[in-house]
C-alpha cells in the first residue's frame, strides 16, 4: 500500500518534471541559440581593441571599461533613467483609467474597445512622429486652434521642448502600458464591487483596498514595459526634442555606428542591461518571498 | 471563448490573405536561391527615377531587386561581416575609401564600363578613389544653407551670418557630427579632416558659444522645418533643401562663401556579389547621358555626368542653380569629408561633449 | 447623528460621481489623443506636397499611384517596393506573433505555476531581450548568423544568406519576452484552486488546461499577441540587421527614404492598413453578433 502511494507520487513528480520541460525548452532553446549566443559575443567584444572601421581587433584590453570613469555616461545614463521614470508614470496615469474603462464594458465590446487602441500604433512609426510636428508646431493644429479660439496671442513654444518629449513618449509607450493593464484588469469581477459597497465602502475606499491590490501585477508588468525600453529610446527625443541632449541610446547607437566603437557600445550595453536588470530581480525575489510569508 | 476563436481567426486571416497573394511571385521569397537573371541593388529608397530601373529591366531581360537602407554607417556596419548578396552598392565618398581598405569592394573591370569617359574629369580619379578602382560616381551635392528669405529678411551668404544672435532659437543644424562640425571647422578656416583634438574642440565650443540660435538638431529634417517656418534656417543637403524649393518660393539655398564640404556618392560592386558582370552593366547604364539625367532631374542632386550636360539634357531650372551646379571658383572652395579610420571617433566624442555642454 | 449620514452618503455619491466623470473623461481625453495623429496622417495621404509638412492641396495621386498597374507588367517600380515592403511586414508580424505568443505563454505558466531552481535565472534571461538596446541586438544577431553560416559552409558546403527567415527568427527573440511578461501578469491574479478543482474531478491535465486555464488567460494572451504585432509590425534596427536581399520591411523602406523625403505615399498605405484593420474589426462584430443570436 505504502509503496504504491510512493510510486503514485514518484510518477506525479516525473509527470510535474516533463510538463515543466515541455512548457520551458522551447522558448529556452530559441533564446539560447538567438539571444544569448550572440549575447555572449557582446560580452566578448567589450574586452577586445577596436577595429579601424568597426567590429574588433582580437587583442585583450580593459580600457573600454577604464572609460566608464567618465563622469559625462553616467549624467547622460542618469537623464534617460529619470526620463524613461516619468514616461511610465505618465503612461500609468493615462493608460490605468483607458484599461479599466475597457474592462468594464460588456464582454462583447471588450476586444473591440481593445483594438481600437492598439490599431493606430499599426501605422509607421516615423509618419506617426511627423504628425506629431503638425500637431505641436507655432503654426500647427494646437496653436491654430488655441488662438482662433482667441485662448492666446502668440503662438506657444510647443516643440523642441521636454513638453514634446513626454508627449511623443508617452503616444509611443501607452500600448505596452494598456496592454498587460487590460490582461489583469479584464478578469477584475465588477460584481465585486457592487459587494464591497454594499457593504459600506465609498468607491474610493473600493478602488484603493481591492481594485487597486488585485491589479498589482498588471501594473509592474506594465511599468515594466514602459519603463525598461524607454531607458534606450532615443529617436524620439531627437525628432521631438531637438536632439539637444544626448540620450543613453543615442551613445550606445552612436559607438556601432558613427564611431566605429564596437566594444565600447557593448560595455555600454552591458552597464545597461546591468543597471536595469538587478533591481527589477531583486523586486522579484522580494516579492516572492512576501507570498511565501503569506 | 469561441466568439474569441473567431475573432483571432478572422485576424490571421486578414494577415495572410495579402502574404498568400505575393507568395506566388518566384524569386524574391527565395532568399537562398541564386539566380543569375536578378540584379540585386542596395541603395537609400526613391533615390531613382523608378523609370531607369524598368528601362533596364527591358533592355537586359533581368529583374532588379530593390533593397534600401537609411545610412553609410548602418550600410558599412550591415555589409562587414559578409555581403548577404547584394551587386550594386550606393556609399557615399569617404566610405568608398574605408570599404575598398577593408577588401568590402570588388574592383570595377573599366573594359566593362565604356560610359565612364561621360563622366566629368573633376569626379573621376578623387582622393577617396583613385583611378576609380572601385567606384564610379552617382550624384553628388554639397552640404549648406537653406533658408527662408521672408523669415531672415535678408540673403544669408555666409556660415559666420548664420549664427548671428538675431536669429536665436531659429536655425536648425544638422544632427550629424561630421558634417556639422566639418562646416563650422571650414567656417573657422581649418581643415575639416583635421584630426587635431584641439582643433575640433575649438569646432564644438564655437557652437556652445552660439548655442541661443539653435532651435534643433534635425536628423535630415531640416528643410521640412524650414518649410513649416518652425526655423528660418538650416544646415541641410542640397537635394534636400531644393525639393522644397520646388514648393515654397520663399526658401533659397547657398552655398556659404567660406566654402564647405562636398559629397559624392558612388556606385559600387560588393565583394560577394552574386551577379558582377549584370552589375558592371548596370553602372554603365547608368552613364549612359540620357540615364544619368533622367536620374538628377528626379532627384534633383547634381549629375556628374558631363555628357548629360553638355548635350542639354539636364532640366535647365536646375542648371542654372548655383546651389546644384556652382560657379567654378565656389567648387574650388568644396572639400571632401575623407576616411579617417580610427579618428572618426575623435568626432563622436566631441559630439557627445557638446550635447552635454548643450544640454543642462 | 443624522445630518452625518447624509454628509457621509453625500460624500460617497460625490465620490462616486466625479469617478465616472473622471472616467469617461480621461477614456475620451486618451482616444482624443491616440486619433488625433492618425487623423493628421490620413489627412495628410491627400496632400499634393512632396513632404510630410505642409498642407498644399487635395489629391488623390498618391492612392492612384498606389494602384497604379498593380499586376501588369510596367507597374511602377517604387510601387511595387512600398507594396513588396508592406507584405514582408505583415508576413514576419504574423508568423512571428504566433511563435512567440505560443512560447511565450508556456513559459509564462511555468513561471508561475511551478517552483524550479533555476527561475531567477529564467527570469533574467526573458527580461534581457527587452532591455538589450536594438542595435546591439541587431548587430550581435548579424555577427552571430554570419559565423553560423560561414560554419555550416565549411561544414556542408551549403551557403545560406539573410533573408526573411532571419528576420522572422530575431523578431520571435525580442517578442517572447513580451508575450511571457503580459501573460505571466495575467497567470499571477487566478487562482491555482480552479485548475486544482477540475483535476479533482477527473479532467486530466490537458482537459484541465483546454478548458479552465486557457479560457482564463486568453485575455492576457490576445494582449501580448497584439503587443507583439505591434512591436514586429514597427521594428526597423534589429529588421534591419538581420534582412538580406528582398526582404525589406516597411519600416526599412521607411527609413531609407530619410535621404530624400518621406513621402505621402506612406501615409496612404498606412491609410489603407488602417481601414483593413477596421473593416476586420467590423467584420468580427459582425459575425459575433450573428452568432449571439443563434
Amino acid at each position: 500500500m505504502f509503496n504504491r502511494i510512493q510510486t503514485h507520487l514518484a510518477t506525479a513528480t516525473n509527470r510535474r518534471r516533463l510538463n515543466l520541460a515541455v512548457l520551458v525548452i522551447p522558448a529556452t532553446v530559441w533564446l539560447f541559440f538567438f539571444f544569448v549566443l550572440p549575447l555572449f559575443m557582446v560580452l566578448l567584444y567589450s574586452v577586445l581593441e577596436r577595429g579601424t572601421y568597426g567590429g574588433v581587433e582580437w587583442q585583450f584590453t580593459l580600457s573600454n571599461y577604464e572609460r566608464l570613469f567618465n563622469p559625462i555616461y553616467w549624467g547622460v545614463l542618469g537623464r534617460s533613467l529619470w526620463l524613461a521614470l516619468f514616461t511610465t508614470v505618465a503612461c500609468l496615469l493615462v493608460g490605468y483609467p483607458l484599461a479599466f474603462f475597457i474592462a468594464s464594458r460588456p464582454p462583447q465590446w471588450r476586444n473591440t474597445l481593445l483594438l481600437l487602441v492598439i490599431i493606430p500604433f499599426w501605422t509607421n512609426f516615423l509618419v506617426r512622429i511627423y504628425a506629431w510636428i503638425i500637431i505641436l508646431r507655432q503654426e500647427g493644429v494646437i496653436n491654430v486652434l488655441l488662438s482662433s479660439l482667441h485662448l492666446i496671442n502668440q503662438p506657444l513654444d510647443l516643440l523642441f521642448n521636454s513638453f514634446a518629449v513626454t508627449v511623443g513618449l508617452v503616444y509611443g509607450y501607452l500600448p505596452f502600458m494598456i496592454l498587460p493593464l487590460y490582461a489583469t484588469l479584464e478578469r477584475f469581477d465588477f460584481a465585486l464591487l457592487d459587494a464591497a459597497q454594499d457593504l459600506g465602502a465609498n468607491d474610493l475606499k473600493t478602488f484603493v483596498r481591492i481594485v487597486l491590490p488585485l491589479t498589482l501585477r498588471g501594473i509592474v508588468a506594465g511599468s515594466l514595459l514602459v519603463f525598461i525600453p524607454a531607458v534606450g529610446e532615443f529617436i524620439t527625443p531627437d525628432i521631438l526634442g531637438g536632439a539637444k541632449t544626448l540620450m543613453m541610446g543615442n551613445l550606445v547607437q552612436n559607438q556601432f555606428l558613427g564611431a566605429r566603437h564596437w566594444p565600447f557600445g557593448s560595455v555600454l550595453s552591458i552597464v545597461m542591461i546591468v543597471i536595469v536588470l538587478i533591481p527589477i530581480l531583486i523586486y522579484f525575489r522580494v516579492a516572492d518571498e512576501k507570498l511565501k510569508a503569506n | 471563448m469561441k466568439r474569441l476563436l473567431v475573432f483571432v481567426l478572422l485576424f490571421l486571416f486578414g494577415v495572410m490573405i495579402p502574404v498568400g497573394c505575393t507568395a506566388d511571385s518566384p524569386d524574391t521569397r527565395n532568399p537562398g536561391r541564386t539566380d543569375t537573371n536578378v540584379l540585386s541593388i542596395y541603395n537609400w529608397s526613391t533615390y531613382i527615377d523608378p523609370d531607369v530601373i524598368t528601362q533596364f529591366e527591358q533592355e537586359y531581360d533581368v529583374r532588379v531587386q530593390y533593397d534600401t537602407y537609411e545610412s553609410n554607417d548602418a550600410l558599412l556596419a550591415k555589409i562587414q561581416p559578409g555581403n548577404p548578396g547584394y551587386d550594386i552598392i550606393v556609399p557615399t565618398s569617404d566610405f568608398v575609401e574605408g570599404m575598398a581598405a577593408q577588401g568590402l569592394l570588388k574592383p570595377l573591370n573599366h573594359d566593362n564600363i565604356p560610359n565612364l569617359v561621360n563622366v566629368d574629369p573633376a569626379f573621376l580619379d578623387t582622393p577617396f578613389d583613385p583611378g576609380n578602382e572601385y567606384s564610379v560616381p552617382y550624384q553628388w551635392g554639397t552640404a549648406g544653407i537653406g533658408y527662408n528669405i521672408e523669415a531672415t529678411g535678408e540673403e544669408i551668404t555666409s556660415w559666420a551670418q548664420m549664427f548671428d544672435p538675431k536669429f536665436a532659437g531659429k536655425v536648425a543644424l544638422l544632427e550629424d557630427s561630421r558634417a556639422m562640425l566639418g562646416v563650422v571647422l571650414i567656417a573657422l578656416g581649418k581643415n575639416p579632416n583635421t584630426t587635431d583634438p584641439a582643433e575640433i574642440k575649438a569646432a564644438v565650443d564655437y557652437i556652445v558659444e552660439h548655442k541661443d540660435v539653435v532651435a534643433t538638431f534635425a536628423p535630415d529634417t531640416g528643410q521640412d522645418l524650414l518649410d513649416q517656418g518652425e526655423v528660418a534656417i538650416a544646415v541641410e543637403w542640397s537635394g534636400d533643401v531644393f525639393q522644397v524649393m520646388e514648393e515654397n518660393e520663399n526658401i533659397r539655398y547657398v552655398i556659404p562663401e567660406e566654402g564647405t564640404i562636398v559629397w559624392t556618392d558612388n556606385l559600387a560592386i560588393p565583394t560577394g556579389a552574386r551577379n558582377p558582370e549584370m552589375a558592371e552593366k548596370f553602372i554603365n547604364f547608368i552613364l549612359e547621358p540620357e540615364i544619368g539625367a533622367k536620374i538628377s532631374n528626379y532627384v534633383k542632386f547634381g549629375s556628374p555626368n558631363k555628357a548629360a550636360i553638355e548635350q542639354g539634357l539636364i532640366a535647365e531650372e536646375d542648371l542654372n542653380n548655383p546651389g546644384i551646379y556652382p560657379s567654378p571658383e565656389t567648387f574650388n572652395n568644396l572639400e571632401y569629408a575623407q576616411e579617417l579610420g580610427g579618428d572618426t571617433q575623435l568626432f563622436d566624442d566631441a559630439w557627445t561633449e557638446l550635447k552635454v555642454a548643450i544640454g543642462q | 447623528m443624522r445630518n452625518a449620514l447624509t454628509l457621509e452618503r453625500r460624500w460617497d455619491l460625490a465620490i462616486r460621481f466625479l469617478g465616472r466623470v473622471g472616467l469617461w473623461g480621461i477614456t475620451l481625453a486618451a482616444l482624443l489623443f491616440l486619433y488625433l495623429p492618425i487623423a493628421i496622417l490620413v489627412i495628410y495621404s491627400f496632400n499634393t506636397s512632396r513632404l510630410n509638412a505642409v498642407w498644399r492641396g487635395f489629391t488623390l495621386d498618391w492612392y492612384r499611384s498606389l494602384f497604379a498597374g498593380i499586376g501588369e507588367s510596367g507597374a511602377d517600380v517604387i510601387t511595387g517596393q512600398i507594396w513588396d515592403a508592406l507584405f514582408n511586414s505583415l508576413w514576419v508580424g504574423g508568423i512571428a506573433t504566433v511563435v512567440a505568443t505560443v512560447f511565450g505563454t508556456m513559459v509564462a505558466l511555468a513561471l508561475e505555476r511551478f517552483k524550479f531552481r533555476q527561475k531567477t535565472a529564467l527570469e533574467a534571461l526573458l527580461f534581457l531581450p527587452i532591455i538589450i538596446p536594438d542595435i546591439t541586438m541587431g548587430i550581435s544577431l548579424l555577427v552571430f548568423f554570419s559565423l553560423v553560416f560561414q560554419l555550416i559552409q565549411t561544414v556542408t558546403g551549403v551557403r545560406l544568406v539573410l533573408g526573411l527567415p532571419t528576420v522572422i527568427i530575431g523578431h520571435i527573440a525580442f517578442n517572447i519576452s513580451y508575450v511571457a511578461v503580459t501573460v505571466r501578469s495575467r497567470i499571477a491574479e487566478l487562482d491555482p484552486a480552479l485548475e486544482e478543482a477540475a483535476q479533482d474531478l477527473g479532467a486530466n491535465e490537458w482537459r484541465t488546461f483546454y478548458r479552465v486555464t486557457l479560457p482564463l488567460i486568453f485575455p492576457g494572451i490576445l494582449s501580448g499577441a497584439l503587443l507583439a504585432f505591434t512591436l514586429s509590425l514597427d521594428d526597423f534596427v534589429i529588421t534591419f540587421f538581420t534582412a538580406g536581399v528582398g526582404s525589406t520591411t516597411l519600416p526599412v523602406f521607411v527609413y531609407g527614404m530619410i535621404k530624400l523625403s518621406v513621402t505621402p505615399a506612406i501615409n496612404a498605405i498606412s491609410t489603407l492598413m488602417l481601414m483593413a484593420s477596421f473593416l476586420i474589426v467590423l467584420a468580427s462584430l459582425a459575425l459575433q453578433r450573428r452568432s449571439l443570436q443563434l
